[in-house]
């Protein structure tokens, strides 16, 4: 676990600089699911990555790439939101 | 300029156009509301150019303030009593996220009984909310601190919301002489908005107001301490400054014949006023007596307190607030100072307390934050 900050090291007011947001590894927190993907029913259409609340869904240029384990927090809203089911929530 | 007859209400009002911030969020409440009442004509005649904005609650008037102060716009709001009751849960948040907001307060009572007339209670309310809690003597001192306000509250090492109190109806509506400073001359001394994260600056991008867990919440809440601390200085800074554009210097306390007094009376508002006379009456009839009025309740000005009362026998302090079950706020400041028994704070935000912090406690090697991380 990365050291915590001294009361001199932290910003006024917690303010949180968006280079910094990406440090705690919020996909700890899952529910006990995570997204699978089926690559080969993928369209790129990439409605997963515009609605996940976490930006878990990794690209690479513009096609997909998979997920984010380290912020995905197993929220469904991509499989919910895939248009072919591609996408299958898997116990841990 | 020549003095003008105004209320301390009115006067407030003057200062305001004259700082002309970029936002007002506000609701009216009785007795504050000649301050907003006055702006709010100021606005409408095209004498100040902030944008008012008519909220449903002092509540939602501290969030809007909060949210565009911290965009990076000056703003500026006003209560009494039960719209600061109201607004508390929030004022503590404006404190922790360091939007400098100024707010003019006229003091009022708070219910119940439903009471519309002055005492302290509703500052008292707000005590370790983190605010600056200045208390003016009267009209002239309301003003005068309203315009020196935005200058502390965003003084980079405070980022504080400044709180200027002045007694409900005993100054917001009883005119006196005010001296008003030139327009221009306000607004070179407020000078330009600035802190360090605007919302709005897509350079920097910032997510603010996080959620902190036992982990940080200590740290988090003792940079209030920190920057409590450094507001005594700021303000007897700024109060020099202002000295110089306006020939009248208010600091974080006023001794008044209190070099040789032996029975000294310490209190806040306007009643300093009254018991500078009573003073002057009794010291000619050769008694040794004097006051002590303390101008910022927060931060507490600890060393400059008991400098003044140093040769002072018997010291008597006036509340206007009372702790029902306790001492009443300023008494247990003052008496604070006094005492020899140690101060630790602990635990804050779910922090764990070891046995070896106990040990340490006995031993006195502890420090006064216990569990707190800190650097040196």
């Amino acid at each position: 676990m990365a050291r915590l900050s001294t009361w001199q090291e932290l910003p006024a007011g917690g303010a949180v600089v968006a280079a910094e947001a990406e440090q705690p590894h919020t996909g700890g927190w899952r529910t006990g699911l995570r997204p699978d993907v089926d690559l080969s029913k993928c369209i790129n259409c990439l409605l997963c990555w515009l609605y996940c609340p976490d930006s878990a869904v990794e690209l690479d240029g513009t096609a997909f790439a998979g997920f984010d384990y380290d912020f995905c927090k197993g929220c469904e809203i991509c499989a919910e939101a895939c248009p072919t089911g591609a996408i299958e929530m898997v116990a841990e | 300029m020549s003095p003008e007859l105004l209320t301390g209400g009115e006067a407030v009002a003057h200062a305001m156009r004259q700082v002309d911030p970029d936002v007002v969020p506000v609701y009216p409440i009785t007795p504050q509301t000649p301050i907003i009442q006055g702006f709010a004509k100021f606005v409408a005649e095209g004498r100040a150019q902030a944008e008012l904005v008519n909220v449903e609650s002092e509540h939602s008037a501290m969030s809007a303030a909060i949210g565009s102060a911290l965009a990076g716009a000056r703003t500026m709001t006003a209560t009494s009593s039960q719209g600061l009751a109201l607004m508390a849960e929030v004022v503590y948040i404006a404190a922790s996220m360091r939007a400098p907001v100024v707010m003019a307060l006229g003091n009022r009572a708070l219910s119940g009984p439903i009471n519309i007339h002055c005492d302290h209670s509703d500052s008292m309310l707000i005590r370790d909310s983190g605010v600056v809690q200045l208390f003016a003597e009267n009209a002239q001192e309301a003003y005068d601190f309203t315009v020196m306000a935005p200058r502390i509250a965003e003084h980079p090492d405070v980022l504080l919301p400044v709180l200027v109190g002045q007694d409900g109806f005993t100054i917001t509506h009883s005119a006196e002489p005010v001296a008003l400073l030139p327009d221009t001359e306000v607004q070179s001394f407020v000078g330009e908005y600035a802190i360090p994260f605007p919302l709005l600056d897509l350079g920097t991008v910032t997510s603010q107001g996080p959620f902190a867990m036992p982990d940080s919440y200590f740290e988090l809440r003792h940079d209030l301490v920190r920057a409590q601390e450094a507001a005594l200085s700021v303000i007897e800074q700024i109060a020099d400054e202002y000295m110089e554009v306006s020939g009248r210097r208010y600091g974080i306390v006023e001794p008044y014949q209190l070099e040789d007094a032996r029975r000294a009376i310490v209190v806040m508002g306007s009643t300093a006023g009254t018991t500078k006379d009573v003073v002057d009456e009794l010291r000619a009839d050769g008694r040794y007596v004097g006051l002590l009025q303390v101008r910022s309740f927060r931060p507490f000005p600890d060393v400059a307190v008991r400098a003044a009362l140093r040769n002072v026998t018997e010291i008597a302090v006036l509340d206007r607030a009372d702790s029902p079950g306790g001492r009443p706020p300023l008494f247990a400041e003052v008496v604070g100072l006094a005492s020899n028994v140690r101060s630790h704070v602990y635990g804050l935000g779910g922090r764990d307390l070891h046995p070896e912090d106990l040990r340490a406690v006995f031993a006195g090697t502890a420090p006064k934050y216990v569990g707190l991380r800190e650097e040196g």
